[in-house]
């Protein structure tokens, strides 16, 4: 009995609908999960954690203050901390095990510290403790004790923190000065002068002899851009004699008294004294500067909005590189050639183009884009710059170029596909009224495979931003100096070395000194790269989603 | 309503027909079919089809399905120039010039030689754009001359007060009788010499059908009309000559009255009496 009813459920199909449902939720749980984890991981690094102050007793030493932040907690047996001295109580199998952010790198030489949890003390958050966040080593955790101005303490105690702040306020005013001057307008002075040498180098290239009125113009500008730099200098100089007013005292966990100029500060603040509500404020503010400010200390604090920039600009490059050479390609296969052993060749081919390692591609465009191409580029328009390459050095142009050729078959298919879906009537009403077959082509047929263009290009897009081995060949570098578009003509510069997310998660998770503090860092790194591949790829759904409205066929 | 004056109209063309006398030898020449054969590869299609299509009437190709009435049709604008295994022989002229000679533009060819198909196939674009198509194809992009035109066919395609409110709509958004009879007026609207009507009708509701019929024998003051169906009270309704095809040969070919009510040969007899077909 029972086993006619086994055998009836197993006919019913209902082992193999559970079978699918369940395949189809493990797929949901892992991409879910790996999004969760990275998110947790990754957007909890700004959060303002509370500061605490401990004491800590090791057998036969003297007791430490430790002040910081606890970043995790591990449990750990017995026998392993025996090993270390640590001895449990009776019965006790396990203890716990602390990692502590105590921060103050260029004092204590560690920045974190695992402490074992039975020789802490009873933990307190002061509301008095800083959390101090430098332009460089790091952060530092400390009491403060005096604010001072050329040496002179200028306020001390309740109100010197709100002193503090103002003063904190005007100094980045300052520094938001001095990079302006140093970045875009000496920028811009020394673009005019590297230009006024190359354009000396090409009259010496032409045979113009030194002395001519053509060399006097230039030595007359430059004679200008010298004075201008030389004011510059003088301006700059003041500045910076004004960033160096403000000093502040801070007291270390152990007791010493620290100096520390104001200008070395990015921010300060109180954790422990915040509310809800400010510290919901102060993590919006840390992940905007995040997305929006340059990296700081071999990147493993400040922003990557560099990376961003390059990521989006590589992928929009490329996407204009390749929808025409796909949709080109993908029409002459689909519409002109003569179908045949030959065309189905090709398509072989192309298809398992898509299969080719992508370091593949990187070597390839290492070896014909920059050294063949760009190598024979400096050769024809650069040559005054020579023997500093321009083109024939990996940069943002070759970069999008390797990448296109990379996801070219995804469009030249996902093109063939959209075509063959067209109607043959459709065609037919074109070619009756008197249009050739390119008019039915242009006017009719390309329009309504438009969105079977973009489904490739998101495909395309989607491969292309996450992509890393290629460009590593080709033109991404650990911190580029300059964006791609910047306000010096030509404004947009494709000869440039670019900062790439995904290269950059690798930077920092394996090439920086200091691993734990850049942990967090290749999280939110990690997490960035996913919601800006899903924003490009919106971006291009929605003008899918578009296109398909527009051009509605009939159906079938 | 509509249908009480439609039903009135067509009982109407009944009668004018049966009133005046067809007589082939008397008409103008349009099309002209010498010894026409056809292959699709090996097969035969069309065996030494001769025939004359005369000006402004309106000639209906009849038969069983693969007969080769349609593939007949797409020959006069040279539709079969798009199957690769297509091969022709014998002549077919078009007032008295071969339109399979080499210096012929098949493009220009189409252009005076219309069709329509079985499915309507609107472009996915606006009401107008699809009308004005043919022209801005040969290069018309004048507002004022576009709208006239556009106005005007879809007025000779009776199609004008249904849509006049909604030219920029899109034309996927019409019913299957007014899609074909947008693709009428996109046909009319570069003013071919002939209109080829390949099963207009078979896609479509009764009423709109009607509708294609009294618009057809509106068209054929200024058209020569050669449609091709399967409806043999369609033929009689709307034809004035009339074709009988089987198995790749023309078998009867004579004025339509003549052909429904005294056919000359066994086989059409037959068809027409639906012992076969």
């Amino acid at each position: 009995m029972s086993d006619k009813s086994f055998s009836s459920w197993f006919k019913s199909g209902s082992p193999w609908v559970w079978l699918n449902a369940g395949a189809v939720s493990i797929c949901l749980v892992m991409v879910v999960g790996l999004l969760g984890l990275i998110a947790v991981r990754g957007l909890s690094h700004f959060w303002p954690a509370n500061v605490m102050e401990v004491s800590y007793t090791e057998p036969n030493q003297q007791v430490q203050q430790l002040i910081g932040e606890v970043i995790e907690t591990e449990t750990v047996p017995a026998s392993q901390l025996k090993r270390v001295g640590v001895d449990l109580a009776e019965g006790e199998e396990s203890a716990e095990r602390v990692l502590v952010k105590v921060g103050n790198r260029d004092y204590f030489g560690m920045d974190f510290r695992w402490v074992n949890a039975p020789w802490l003390g009873e933990a307190h958050y002061p509301e008095e403790l800083l959390s101090i966040e430098r332009r460089e080593w790091g952060r530092f955790y400390g009491r403060l004790v005096a604010v001072k101005q050329h040496g002179e303490v200028v306020a001390t105690g309740i109100d010197a923190y709100d002193e503090l702040q103002q003063r904190l306020i005007r100094s980045n005013d300052l520094i938001g000065e001095i990079k302006h001057l140093e970045y875009k307008v000496i920028g811009k002075i020394n673009h005019a002068m590297e230009s006024i040498r190359l354009d000396k180098r090409q009259l010496e290239l032409d045979g113009i002899t030194e002395g001519s009125y053509r060399y006097m113009s230039l030595a007359k500008d430059k004679e200008k851009l010298d004075a201008d730099y030389r004011e510059l200098q003088q301006q700059l100089a003041v500045l910076y004699t004004d960033l160096n007013r403000d000093q502040l005292t801070v007291k270390m966990s152990d007791g010493r008294d620290v100096e520390m100029p104001l200008a070395k500060v990015v921010f300060i603040h109180r954790p422990n004294a915040m509310t809800l509500l400010e510290k919901i404020g102060f993590y919006g503010h840390a992940v905007w500067a995040f997305v929006s400010e340059d990296p700081r200390e071999a990147n493993t604090e400040g922003g990557v909005f560099p990376a961003i920039f390059g990521t989006i600009m590589m992928v929009m490059i490329m996407a204009v590189l390749v929808t025409p050479f796909g949709v080109i390609a993908a029409v002459y296969l689909k519409e002109y050639a003569k179908q045949g052993p030959m065309i189905r060749l090709i398509r072989i081919a192309v298809n398992n183009l898509a299969g080719v390692p992508s370091i593949v591609y990187g070597v390839f465009g290492l070896g014909f884009f920059v050294y063949f191409l760009g190598g024979n580029i400096d050769e024809l328009f650069f040559q005054a710059s020579l023997p500093s390459p321009t083109f024939g050095t990996p940069g943002l142009m070759w970069a999008s170029l390797t990448l296109a050729i990379l996801t070219v078959p995804v469009v030249i298919v996902a093109t063939e596909e959209g075509l063959s879906r067209i109607p043959r009537a459709i065609r037919e009403g074109s070619l009756a009224l008197g249009a050739t077959k390119a008019e039915t082509l242009w006017r009719t047929v390309l329009p309504m495979a438009a969105p079977a263009m973009m489904t490739g290009l998101i495909l395309a897009v989607a491969r292309a931003a996450g992509e890393v081995a290629p460009l590593m060949m080709v033109g991404v570098v650990k911190l580029a100096p300059a964006l791609a578009v910047d306000n010096l003509a030509p404004y947009l510069h494709l000869d440039r070395q670019f900062m790439h997310l995904g290269f950059h998660i690798y930077d920092v998770g394996f090439q920086s000194p200091n691993v734990e503090a850049a942990r967090p860092l290749v999280y939110a790194t990690a997490i960035l790269l996913v919601f800006i591949i899903i924003g490009l790829n919106l971006v291009a759904i929605q003008i899918r989603n578009r296109l398909r409205e527009t051009y509605k066929a009939s159906e079938s | 309503m509509a249908t009480q004056q439609s039903a009135a109209r067509a009982i109407d063309i009944n009668s004018m027909q049966r009133g005046s006398k067809m007589n082939l030898e008397a008409e103008e020449v349009c099309l002209q079919v010498k010894g026409f054969n056809l292959f699709y590869g090996d097969k035969q299609a069309l065996h030494g089809v001769n025939m004359t299509i005369p000006k402004n009437r309106v000639t209906a190709f009849i038969g069983p399905s693969g007969c080769g009435k349609s593939t007949l049709l797409r020959c006069f604008n040279r539709m079969n120039d798009l199957i690769d295994s297509v091969s022709i022989e014998g002549d077919m002229l078009l007032d008295g010039n071969d339109l399979n000679a080499p210096s012929v533009n098949v493009a220009d060819l189409r252009r005076q030689v219309g069709m329509v198909f079985q499915k309507p196939n609107p472009f996915p674009k606006s009401i107008y754009e699809n009308v004005a198509y043919g022209l801005r194809l040969q290069g018309v992009n004048d507002r004022a001359t576009l709208d006239n035109v556009v106005e005007k066919s879809l007025k000779g395609a009776a199609l004008w007060d249904e849509v006049k409110d909604r030219l920029h709509e899109s034309a996927m958004g019409m019913s299957g009788g007014q899609q074909q009879r947008l693709v009428i007026a996109r046909a009319i609207a570069i003013e071919p010499e002939v209109l080829l009507l390949d099963e207009p009708a078979s896609a479509l509701d009764p009423l709109s059908t009607l509708k294609i019929e009294e618009l057809i024998h509106e068209l054929k003051e200024k058209y020569t009309i050669v449609i091709v169906t399967h409806n043999m009270q369609q033929a009689a309704r709307v034809s004035d000559y009339t074709a009988f095809m089987y198995m790749g040969e023309l078998i009867e070919f004579g004025p339509t009255d003549e052909l429904f009510t005294n056919p000359k040969k066994k086989q059409t007899e037959d068809y027409i009496t639906g012992r076969y077909g």
